[in-house]
């Protein structure tokens, strides 16, 4: 259970406070309602570009990161395909400080010329180094595209080529902050040892006076229904073949994702899963194999990716995995298998309440969703899942033709 | 009032850390046990810890393989059935290796320990490794292994420690070969004399009343006995090669990873804190010397930072990124710049006073449960080392001089007698 209070400044901001006093510790957590979704299909990677120059000074404040590091705190932020978000953790005795320097970036930015070409270097080298300098790295390059048709999923939050990243101009750069970064599209988290009423006046001294500015409403055309197999062969500088198999699922609102995450639980989650037990120990014809999905806010991916072992074919690789869908397709999932991951999911969560941080982020993601008090609901979700209900949306996703399968082919040297 | 928002709000430094101290007890068998009782989810993680063999460059992956493999299958269980069983209850079963130790972790509700201790039980009492489980295990680590090694970074890994530790625990990196000769019954030898109460140290931490305590120590003291062999946790001495640089040409790469550094103390040294704080101001943190420098004004690279390694045997200092291939040789000429102004001027204080907080709150960040304050004792139990260690540590962080670590920086961040790793393009 993870108690908190709520309110919204009167230029939209909205404030989440959890108060945890076994810690010594405040984190402040800024959630902005943008990602690389949001983007130009001509100018991908830019949110996550804008994220690195976040860091880059803003409109009072020369420097984030040395003010903060004085005061013993630390900050990161991530840019995924929904959203960007920023924290912070420091001593809780020091927390007006983070107020202090989120509130500045979220009023303005300094806008450094020399901030937007350093990190248009760093971003470059973290493209290389993430995606393109790794086998197999270019992997979301490929598949992405071939599995989203219309909507922007179609390229990776680190944008669909380097190009784009090297155009951007500063002009950019102050037309996405206005569109996106601001109080009515941001959500708050503080945790951890502070009072309610504290991190009101707080709230309100810092982020009280930054105007609304314009409300972003969002109007992306969502990926239609696939009813065609896709397929792709790529022959690479990889050490082993690999099978990547991807169908499209529902959005994380659905009531399918519950069934869907406990499915891919019991397909591939922990040494007692299907796949492990099946395709690595039983059949030995993979050395790895996992099955996961992306949990995006619209339509996700459900994936398989597998590396054969040497000898075995794609083809009986590829007809493996297909014969475990169709057995969960087909056949009763046994009450204990069932339990099995229900109980993992209450433990995880019970688990996750350890943490200051997860807590804060979990709390502003569902927010974001339209409630955070979801976070308290959840496990009755995944509990209130039966096995018909898994072999239905099996059926329902498990088609030739909601499928894109790419293979990598090792190039053989 | 309008808002200052150009000035910075006042701050508090922090003064002290306050560390929950483990309860401890030595079961009849040798095995010590120690309990951090801390937290409101009604959870427990249980480690069950074990000094490593000592080092055989004939068969270099016993230690390795025989913790990897824990949970294959015993006397009783197949590994399939230990799998069910630990993920039925909701539990998370890990083994881990290191270089001095090997371990088994559980994490575990409270309410399912009585069914997911007499798994772990089983494990570290009876492992049989079954013949046909160690050809999966040896098939599926080498095509993992090459997979890795088109990994720059990880090439550069192996390189760096095999020249600073010579054949030992902490230089080895495996070749697809030495697999070949792993062999069960070497391996079930290795078991018997590694995994035995008198070379196991067991920390608990979560919410332990007293009758979770007791199930873990009935079950690990009357059934649990020694074998008639102590293990033999003595290491061969490290073997640092003369050669100095090495250079793995790689004609395709979009980017190089650069790894070099020197072997140096561990963290019984008095001077360990000292250097952890000149670390820090090298690399150890986002606004450190090779951050600002070769990412945040160069744009080299996403990232780099140096670190500090402490084990039983010694230390090492190192520095580690990935740069882009055409700006390798600028990238390295950088770090030696950086390394020799830390030599030849004293930090200013403001830097320095920045690096003090920094060090303090992260630590004070560091600790966020009550598994985090398990890990900062076995820091120090492993090295020999007490709590007043952490007193000693924040004294010096808030009081080291600025000539001091001068001093330090001349005796250790000498970039002639770095060892220098490039895989990639130089």
């Amino acid at each position: 259970m993870v108690k908190f209070n709520r309110f919204t400044l009167e230029n939209g901001l909205r404030v989440i406070v959890h108060e945890d006093n076994t810690t010594p510790m405040a984190v402040l957590n800024i959630l902005y309602d943008v990602g690389a979704r949001d983007e130009d299909p001509g100018q991908t990677g830019f949110a996550h570009l804008f994220e690195h120059l976040m860091f880059g000074g803003s409109v009072n404040i020369p420097s984030y990161d040395e003010p903060l590091q004085r005061v013993g705190g630390e900050n990161n932020a991530f840019t995924s395909n929904d959203i960007t978000n920023y924290y912070i953790t420091l001593p809780s005795a020091n927390i007006e400080t983070a107020f202090w320097l989120e509130s500045d970036r979220m009023l303005s930015l300094a806008f450094s010329k020399k901030s937007l070409e350093v990190q248009r270097n760093v971003v470059i080298e973290e493209f290389k180094q993430r995606y393109l300098n790794q086998p197999y790295g270019d992997v979301w390059l490929k598949l992405r595209p071939m599995v989203y048709k219309k909507h922007p999923y179609q390229w990776a939050t680190i944008g669909k080529e380097i190009k784009h990243i090297e155009d951007a101009k500063i002009e950019d750069v102050k037309a996405f902050f206005k569109k996106h970064y601001n109080p009515q599209n941001a959500i708050m988290v503080v945790g951890g040892d502070v009072k309610t009423e504290d991190v009101k006046k707080l709230a309100e001294k810092w982020f009280g006076p930054i105007p609304a500015g314009e409300k972003y409403h969002r109007n992306l055309q969502q990926e239609p229904e696939q009813h065609e197999e896709r397929r792709a062969t790529v022959t690479a500088k990889v050490p082993l073949n690999d099978v990547y198999i991807a169908f499209l699922m529902g959005d994380r609102l659905d009531k399918s994702y519950y069934i869907a995450e406990l499915m891919s639980d019991i397909l591939s989650r922990g040494n007692s899963s299907r796949l492990y037990r099946n395709l690595v120990k039983e059949k030995q014809l993979f050395s790895e194999v996992h099955a996961y999905m992306t949990g995006s806010l619209d339509k996700g991916m459900f994936v398989f990716e597998g590396k054969p072992t040497e000898n075995v074919s794609i083809e009986t690789a590829e007809a493996a995995i297909w014969e475990e869908l169709e057995r969960i397709k087909t056949e009763e999932i046994p009450a204990d298998e069932l339990t099995k991951v229900k109980n993992k999911i209450e433990s995880t969560t019970i688990f996750s309440e350890m943490s200051l941080l997860d807590k804060a982020m979990n709390l502003a993601s569902f927010e974001l969703l339209g409630d955070a008090e979801m976070i308290n609901h959840e496990t009755d979700k995944y509990l209130e899942v039966s096995a018909e209900q898994i072999k239905a949306l099996a059926n329902q996703l498990f088609r030739k033709d909601n499928s894109t399968t790419l293979i990598y082919l090792a190039e053989i040297s | 009032m309008t808002l200052q928002r150009k000035k910075a709000p006042e701050f508090r430094a922090i003064d002290h850390i306050n560390l929950i101290r483990p309860a401890h007890q030595k079961l009849d068998n040798g095995c010590n046990i120690f309990c951090f009782n801390s937290g409101d989810q009604e959870l427990v993680r249980i480690e069950w810890i074990f000094g490593n063999q000592r080092f055989d460059a004939v068969k270099p992956l016993l230690n390795i393989a025989v913790n990897t493999m824990l949970t294959e299958g015993t006397g009783s269980l197949t590994a399939a059935q230990i799998a069910d069983k630990v993920d039925f209850y909701g539990a998370f079963l890990q083994v881990d290796y290191g270089y001095d130790h090997s371990q088994v972790t559980l994490y575990s509700l409270n309410k399912h320990l009585q069914h997911t201790l007499p798994v772990i039980y089983d494990i570290i009492n009876d492992s049989i490794f079954p013949e046909k489980e160690l050809e999966t295990f040896i098939r599926n680590q080498q095509q993992k292994l090459q997979v890795s090694m088109q990994k720059n970074d990880f090439v550069a890994r192996r390189v760096f420690n095999k020249a600073m530790f010579g054949a030992t625990l902490y230089g080895l990196g495996a070749d697809p070969d030495d697999y070949k000769t792993l062999h069960r019954e070497d391996m079930l030898a290795h078991f018997k004399q590694m995994y035995q109460p008198s070379n196991c140290t067991i920390v608990i931490a979560g919410k332990i009343e007293q009758d979770i305590l007791e199930l873990v120590t009935n079950t690990f003291d009357k059934g649990w006995t020694n074998s008639p062999v102590n293990a033999d946790t003595t290491q061969p001495g490290l073997q640092p090669a003369t050669e100095h640089f090495y250079l793995t040409e790689k004609p395709d790469a979009l980017q190089s990873a650069i790894r070099m550094g020197i072997p140096a103390i561990n963290r019984t040294h008095p001077d360990f804190p000292l250097l952890q704080v000149l670390n820090t101001v090298l690399g150890g943190y986002f606004g450190s010397r090779l951050m600002v420098n070769i990412r945040e004004d160069k744009g080299y690279t996403y990232g780099i930072g140096s670190g500090m390694a402490s084990f039983k045997q010694g230390g090492s200092l190192f520095i580690a990124t990935e740069v882009g291939a055409d700006v390798c040789k600028a990238a390295i000429t950088e770090i030696e710049k950086e390394l020799n102004l830390l030599r030849n001027e004293p930090i200013p204080a403001e830097e320095l006073s920045l690096v003090r907080n920094f060090m303090l709150g992260s630590l004070l960040g560091s600790l966020e449960n009550v598994f985090s304050h398990a890990d900062k004792f076995k820091n120090l139990y492993f090295a020999g080392l007490d709590y007043d260690y952490y007193d000693r540590y924040v004294n010096v962080v808030k009081t080291v001089a600025a000539d001091q670590l001068q001093e330090l920086a001349n005796r250790y961040l000498n970039f002639d007698q770095f060892y220098k790793v490039i895989v990639g393009k130089y």
